[in-house]
């Protein structure tokens, strides 16, 4: 790479990760399973566009299940099923003909651990999924790679060694890289399976501040099974427990006034 | 004095001592090989060892450079046949592991592995040189080539399923397709230890003998065709050892002094390869 730091001289438009076009997503009566494992047992809610949605509840209760079957992750897994509606714009996810791949292209994942490719720079980390789609044009890659790294507030910290491997960040950098790489494709809608349950309290505070961001043009949906994180970063919040959505409804009330006991039992830490 | 911790630590003792003097038995054969070869072989390396012909029968002199030429084509022919199927067969497995093709081909590589290379030398006899009425290099290539496939079959397999879960899953949730992600992002994870067990492999066809008798055949000239007979270095050395001359019998020591270390220089350079490997991790 000759130069990253020509695109200051393009005209400012907004590139991949900053295009706002942002879905909201309705889930009906959303069943899976592994095996004969019954996960979800039937869930339906509504998740608003650009807002943050939190999904808690404690661990085995079909939380990452439920946003893994969001963008069609949830069928990789040998033997996973699926039965239900999830519709992006009011299209079903699941109708016969959709194309799975194009569908991770429109809803993006962030996954519990720091997955950079260990073979890739930063720059081929976060152009990943523009290269492997074909995009040959520098200018463009170069735009898409530092609006994707500003996006995800990590810019200012790797501009200088964009072609060091992505496993050479902190975990921290490696969560925000991985944020990076999703937004570059343009997502519509961003899930995050417990982002920050492997960082330290400040990388955590700093993806939370990011998701906040974030949240201005794009909608995002995150798993988290830290109570007091939902509580801060999100609009809404759904509750599950084994495989069934307990409560689901604005942040403040499901934390100030839960309707369900189980809930009230959750969020205060009896249980879970 | 607590007794049953004085007895307990000189058993461990005991033990240890003699798991040394087991490695030590193991190592042993290996370092005096080595040495033997040194001390015979070294004598009778000299240029023109390297860029002579073979001198005429009974006659001191003369070298094994076309037989080093020829195991390097021979070696280079059964890496066009085994790589890429080898390659493409552990990619296979390690993506569809359930499958009945994949059960079917793990078996069936196994059986081979463990087929004495003499029958494979059979196997390309009938396949390549009945049919072309004469012995060849590529009837040597293919013996050497069907041997190389398992190895690198089973090496693929594992390499390529060492791969985390998840940086498949990266690249998939962005919307990769399952072949791009295999081609463009699998197999460069896994290349550094695809690479070793190509090494390996190779370096364990290097020396075989047996599969090129009837294939192969050996060539006391220089041959660069690869549908005539070639020299190659196992079989110059099977051959100037039976021999009833002792320049012969000293070459033959040099032969396999070379021989050895070159697939030293292969082994060394594989683990090189798989430490760059782990760091990447």
């Amino acid at each position: 790479m000759d130069n990253p730091m020509a695109v200051d001289r393009l005209p400012t438009r907004a590139a991949a990760a900053l295009i706002a076009h942002a879905g909201g997503i309705r889930v009906r009566e959303l069943h899976a399973w592994f095996d004969r494992l019954h996960a979800l047992r039937g869930v339906s809610l509504q998740i608003a566009e650009r807002k943050v949605t939190a999904i808690i509840g404690p661990s085995g209760c079909g939380k990452s299940t439920f946003l893994r079957c969001l963008n069609r992750m949830h069928e990789l897994v040998p033997g996973a099923r699926v039965a239900g509606k999830v519709l992006l714009n009011g299209r079903d996810l699941y109708d016969p003909g959709v194309d799975p791949v194009l569908i991770r292209r429109q809803i993006g994942i962030v996954f519990q651990k720091p997955n950079p490719f260990p073979t890739m720079s930063i720059y081929d980390n976060v152009a990943a999924g523009w290269k492997l789609a074909g995009e040959r044009n520098r200018r463009r890659l170069d735009e898409i790679v530092e609006q994707s790294l500003r996006a995800a507030a990590l810019w200012d910290e790797v501009k200088d060694r964009l072609h060091k491997p992505g496993t050479s960040l902190s975990g921290g950098q490696q969560q925000r890289l991985c944020i990076a790489r999703a937004l570059a494709v343009s997502p519509e809608v961003l899930l995050m399976d417990e982002p920050a349950s492997s960082l330290d309290p400040a990388s955590t505070l700093r993806i939370e501040e990011l998701a906040r961001e974030l949240v201005e043009a794009i909608t995002i949906v995150i798993v988290t099974h830290n109570v007091q994180q939902a509580a801060r970063v999100s609009d809404s919040t759904g509750f599950f427990l084994d495989g069934e959505l307990v409560e689901f409804g604005p942040t403040q009330q499901i934390f100030t006034n839960p309707r369900d006991k189980r809930t009230e039992d959750y969020i205060t830490g009896r249980f879970g | 004095m607590n007794l049953a911790y004085y007895r307990r630590s000189w058993t461990s003792r005991a033990m240890a001592a003699l798991t040394m003097l087991c490695t030590g038995v193991v190592l042993t054969p290996l370092f005096l090989v080595l040495a033997f070869l040194m001390r015979t072989g070294l004598s009778a390396l000299n240029l023109e060892f390297f860029t002579a012909l073979p001198g005429p029968a009974g006659e001191p002199g003369g070298g094994m450079a076309n037989a080093m030429a020829g195991t390097v084509i021979l070696l280079a022919l059964a890496a066009a046949l085994g790589i890429p199927l080898g390659v493409l067969g552990g990619v296979f497995l390690a993506e569809y592991p359930n499958t009945e093709l994949a059960h079917l081909t793990r078996f069936t590589a196994d059986v081979l592995n463990g087929t004495p290379s003499i029958i494979m030398g059979l196997f390309a006899y009938i396949l390549v040189v009945l049919p072309l009425r004469h012995f060849s290099a590529l009837a040597g290539g293919v013996a050497l080539g069907v041997i190389l496939i398992p190895t690198v079959v089973r090496t693929t397999e594992e390499i390529v399923r060492l791969v985390p879960q998840s940086v498949r899953e990266a690249s998939l949730a962005l919307g990769i397709p399952q072949w791009k992600t295999t081609l463009r992002v699998l197999i460069p994870t896994a290349a550094a230890g695809i690479v070793t067990g190509i090494m390996v492999g190779l370096a364990r066809i290097a020396g075989e003998t047996a599969p090129l008798l009837f294939t192969a055949f050996g060539n006391r000239f220089w041959n660069w065709d690869p549908l005539k007979p070639i020299a190659a270095l196992p079989l110059q050395i099977f051959a100037y050892a039976i021999s009833p001359f002792d320049d012969w019998h000293r070459q033959a020591w040099a032969g396999a002094l070379v021989l050895v270390t070159l697939v030293l220089l292969v082994n060394i350079t594989a683990r090189y390869a798989a430490r760059r490997q782990v760091k990447l991790r």
